[in-house]
């Protein structure tokens, strides 16, 4: 198990930089520039020395090279500097938005807590509405509550965030007026009532988003108690005499649960991703904010770090995924 | 009618009671909404709207612009004129003096070093400053002592109430930015993100495109100002949100920007809970006619470019016909309801700089057909098309992908169709559009079409820099990188002459009088520009606040200091 994944490791890196240069090319050579959001009354002379200053007039694989220095060193030797105090990084320049002249990496680690938040509690409410659903529907197939479930991962499935996250903000905050559209990021937590709030802001993007989620998860689930529940296994210990409760959570969901463990770990690095629609929708502010902002700007500094860490992460999850399927799984052996 | 008088009369006395006897930080917060959310503090490394409004409220000018668009003292004395000597008689220098006992937010003092230093900064050819032009033609900013600041230019300046004056050229403070000249202005991240200013408030948290947390500056020269302990800008979402927290929810004051649909805005309207405000400037959304041949067959290099005139549109006949095709009372109807106004002018205001041009506003479909048929353009295979020498009359017609102007092309193409024109419809990303790449066939700029769409303004209420877009040299073209203003390669020897003598004239009367003339030159006598609607900004603030007046001339936010909350 060690040597897989060290190998896997090994393996990674030629393919991160590889990655990270289709990112910088594509998102180079895709047409837009970082003055489109600058007003008409801007003339071009001007403009031309606000792209000199923002050094966006370099030839791209100077841009590249460099971007790979300050990811790989100057990015690091920050973080050790504000570690140990030391001044490793003194006097290099970080990466800087073009948009809003900050280091990306100070703008990410503002949008990172926010996003955990709410994109990571979606995730996590959906699972735990998710899996009941896809048990029960399995035991109960073709049941009244199956049907249900079914239809609710229908909706769940087919309706974008866009729109049922407007209806979720016309029915519980224009109408009935529970809950705020605009989630506060400057918000702490200090006491009941700042918890209270804070939950209430969540409200809706946590709905939106876990109705999403929720759905494809208990999809899996279903289907893959299906499966089990047609085993011999399940057969054996029925005739052993052992009671439902035991033939069902014990043998069948444990089993089952194999499959669906994956998909939810391969699922981990779309929360560090953000969800686009619903944070612009609520007012996250999030990365996926982060992300589809600097795209609209041409920022491509923010754009290629964002990408390069959404693939690391991307990477990195799939590795832990194979790694858990052998745990959970003793027939899988890699060595 | 006397009786209505008064009763408006007392319900202005009864909404302006509270701000009388206000003192400061007693009324809470104040919370405004932003679509787009801020990136910067520092006006000038960025030249978004969003990010000027914002800086607004901490930076201030020495003076600023009336929603009449007159100038009124910010950190000064008076406005110098001529006549209270500070212009100099030859117009070659303007003296302005600063007001006794200013303070920055910090408590330290604003003197004149505090103003040669943001020309400074703003004219070092290295830090890429966004606001340049409104330093071009200084030959120098000097301190006559600490509260006089003395601006010479390099020859007599008609219009020299540049810089330093509206939210786009704001005072820096010296001490803070001092670090950060050319090169380093963008690395000074803590600086740019919140600067020590003279404004109403002082920033005290803030995030990248996301909130910026402001408090009554302790120091603002106003001791009863601003009524607002706190106050909060929240960016993001859309315009449509933006609108819904403040009309429907209440959850916020002031939302900018709030650009939706006419039969949106009526029902966010009814819920009662806020207003939308509309300011006009000189936004006028137009068409743009190619005088040059966008062909595709002509070698790259020549296309669009003066060496080939327009095959159809060199004809003034054709353009004219083209414009009276247009209802543009429906276009405002459909696209900006209480936000837009039917155009003709190029310059739509302010009032004393437009022309009384109204001779497009009723459509003529008639007309515009005799007049195609005068120019030569007849359908002869009577297939619906009009043509001449066996070529037909087919137009590209583009513009930027954006609902509003997808509608427009869709009327309008109705319209010209119903002329007997064949039109064809393009949508680019606005991106790419303004993005002035010049490796790119689809910049607004290279015009590889018969007509496009866009909407254009002059950012001071004196035009003189926004007419200069027309004179021939601005043409774009392969020799400049495809980068100028002059969108249509208008170019004739009479505009360029009158150009010269605007930035000769200093009486204003005069200057107006020639604004208007040019602005003819390019739409009623040329229609080389159809202008199609002036459109406002629209935005909505609760029926809570108070003091809110709407400014297209400067920062929305130019009176923020004067906002109160209506109990």
């Amino acid at each position: 198990m060690l040597t897989f994944t060290l190998r896997r490791l090994l393996l990674a890196i030629p393919i991160l930089l590889v990655i990270s240069l289709v990112i910088f090319l594509l998102v180079d050579l895709a047409p837009g520039s970082p003055m489109s959001e600058i007003p008409l009354t801007v003339p071009p002379d001007v403009r031309q020395r606000m792209i000199e200053a923002l050094g966006a007039d370099q030839p791209v694989f100077v841009r590249y090279l460099l971007w790979l220095k300050q990811f790989f060193w100057v990015e690091p030797m920050t973080l050790v500097d504000g570690w140990f105090g030391t001044t490793f990084a003194a006097g290099e320049q970080r990466i800087l938005s073009w948009q809003s002249r900050s280091p990306v990496f100070t703008i990410i680690g503002q949008r990172i807590p926010q996003t955990l938040t709410v994109v990571g509690t979606a995730y996590l409410v959906g699972i735990l509405i998710a899996v009941p659903i896809g048990i029960y529907s399995a035991y109960r197939q073709y049941s009244v509550f199956d049907q249900a479930g079914t239809l609710f991962a229908m909706i769940g499935f087919s309706v974008p965030t866009f729109f049922s996250g407007t209806l979720f903000i016309i029915i519980f905050a224009v109408w009935l007026g529970w809950f705020p559209t605009k989630y506060d990021t400057t918000l702490v937590v200090t006491d009941w009532d700042s918890f209270v709030q804070r939950i209430r802001q969540m409200a809706l993007p946590v709905m939106t988003l876990g109705l999403a989620n929720a759905a494809a998860i208990s999809r899996y689930m279903r289907s893959s108690m299906l499966d089990n529940m047609a085993m011999d296994y399940v057969r054996t210990a029925r005739a052993k005499g052992m009671s439902e409760r035991v033939v069902v959570l014990r043998h069948v969901l444990r089993n089952s649960l194999i499959p669906v463990v994956t998909v939810i770990a391969l699922g981990i690095p779309s929360i560090f991703g953000g969800a686009i629609i619903t944070e612009n929708l609520f007012g996250v502010n999030g990365i996926g904010a982060a992300l589809i902002g600097a795209i609209h700007a041409n920022d491509i500094p923010m754009v290629q770090t964002l990408a390069f860490i959404f693939a690391v992460l991307i990477v990195l999850f799939n590795l832990i995924a194979d790694i858990i399927y052998g745990l959970l799984d003793p027939r899988i052996r890699y060595d | 009618m006397k009786f209505k008088t008064a009763l408006l009369g007392a319900a202005a006395a009864f909404v302006l009671a509270p701000a009388a006897y206000a003192e400061r930080g007693t009324d809470g917060e104040v919370k405004l909404t932003f679509p787009q959310a801020v990136s910067i503090m520092n006006p000038y490394l960025s030249g978004g709207t969003k990010d000027i409004y914002a800086s607004s409220m901490v930076l201030e000018p020495l003076a600023g612009l009336t929603p009449e668009g007159v100038l009124v003292p910010k950190l000064v004395t008076e406005i110098p004129t001529k006549e209270n000597g500070g212009i100099s008689e030859d117009m070659t220098s303007i003296t302005w003096k600063l007001l006794p006992d200013l303070k920055w937010s910090d408590g330290t003092a604003v003197t004149a070093d505090d103003a040669v230093f943001t020309w400074q900064y703003c004219t070092d050819p290295a830090g890429g400053c966004s606001q340049a032009t409104k330093y071009e033609g200084i030959t120098s900013v000097e301190a006559v002592d600490a509260s006089t600041i003395k601006v010479t230019f390099s020859g007599p300046k008609a219009n020299p109430y540049t810089a330093f004056v509206s939210a786009l050229a704001p005072i820096l403070q010296k001490k803070q930015f001092e670090a950060c000249l050319g090169a380093a202005a963008p690395t000074c991240t803590d600086a740019n993100n919140m600067p020590v200013g003279t404004g109403p408030f002082m920033v005290t948290g803030f995030t990248v495109n996301d909130t910026v947390s402001m408090a009554a500056n302790p120091n603002y020269r106003d001791p009863a100002k601003p009524a607002f302990a706190t106050a909060v800008i929240k960016g993001g979402g859309d315009a449509e949100g933006s609108a819904r927290v403040v009309m429907e929810t209440g959850e916020f004051d002031y939302a900018w920007n709030t650009q939706i649909p006419p039969d949106t805005q009526a029902s966010m309207t009814a819920a009662g809970k806020g207003q939308f405000v509309v300011a006009f400037g000189t936004l006028v959304e137009r068409i743009e006619m190619n005088t040059t041949d966008p062909s595709p067959d002509l070698p790259e290099g020549e296309r669009s470019t003066a060496k080939h005139p327009h095959p159809i549109l060199s004809d003034i006949k054709v353009r004219t016909a083209l414009s009276k095709a247009i209802d543009r009372s429906i276009l405002v109807e459909v696209g900006y309801g209480a936000g837009g106004k039917p155009t003709c002018n190029v310059i739509p205001g302010p009032a004393d700089w437009a022309s009384a041009n109204d001779g497009c506003l009723t459509q003529d479909m008639e007309g515009a057909k005799a007049l195609l048929d005068e120019a030569g353009w007849t359908d002869t295979d009577g297939d619906g098309i009009r043509d001449k020498d066996g070529k037909p009359l087919n137009i590209l017609y583009q513009t930027t992908v954006n609902p509003i102007r997808q509608d427009f092309q869709a009327l309008i193409k109705d319209w010209w169709t119903e002329l007997g024109v064949n039109v064809e419809l393009k949508a680019i990303d606005p991106g790419v559009f303004f993005g002035g790449d010049p490796g790119s066939p689809d910049t607004f700029q290279k015009f590889y079409a018969d007509v496009e769409m866009y909407a254009n303004n002059s950012e001071s209420p004196d035009p003189e820099s926004y007419l200069g877009q027309y004179q021939c040299k601005n043409a774009p073209r392969p020799e400049t990188q495809w980068q100028g203003e002059n969108i249509n390669r208008f170019c004739t020897p009479e505009y360029d002459a009158l150009y010269a003598t605007l930035a000769t004239t200093t009486d204003i009367a005069a200057r107006q009088d020639i604004a208007k003339k040019l602005n003819d030159m390019v739409t009623k006598d040329s229609m080389i520009v159809v202008p199609l609607v002036h459109r406002g900004t629209l935005s909505a603030h609760s029926n809570a606040l108070g003091g809110v007046q709407i400014n297209a001339w400067d920062s929305e936010l130019w009176n923020v200091a004067d906002w109160f909350r209506v109990k």
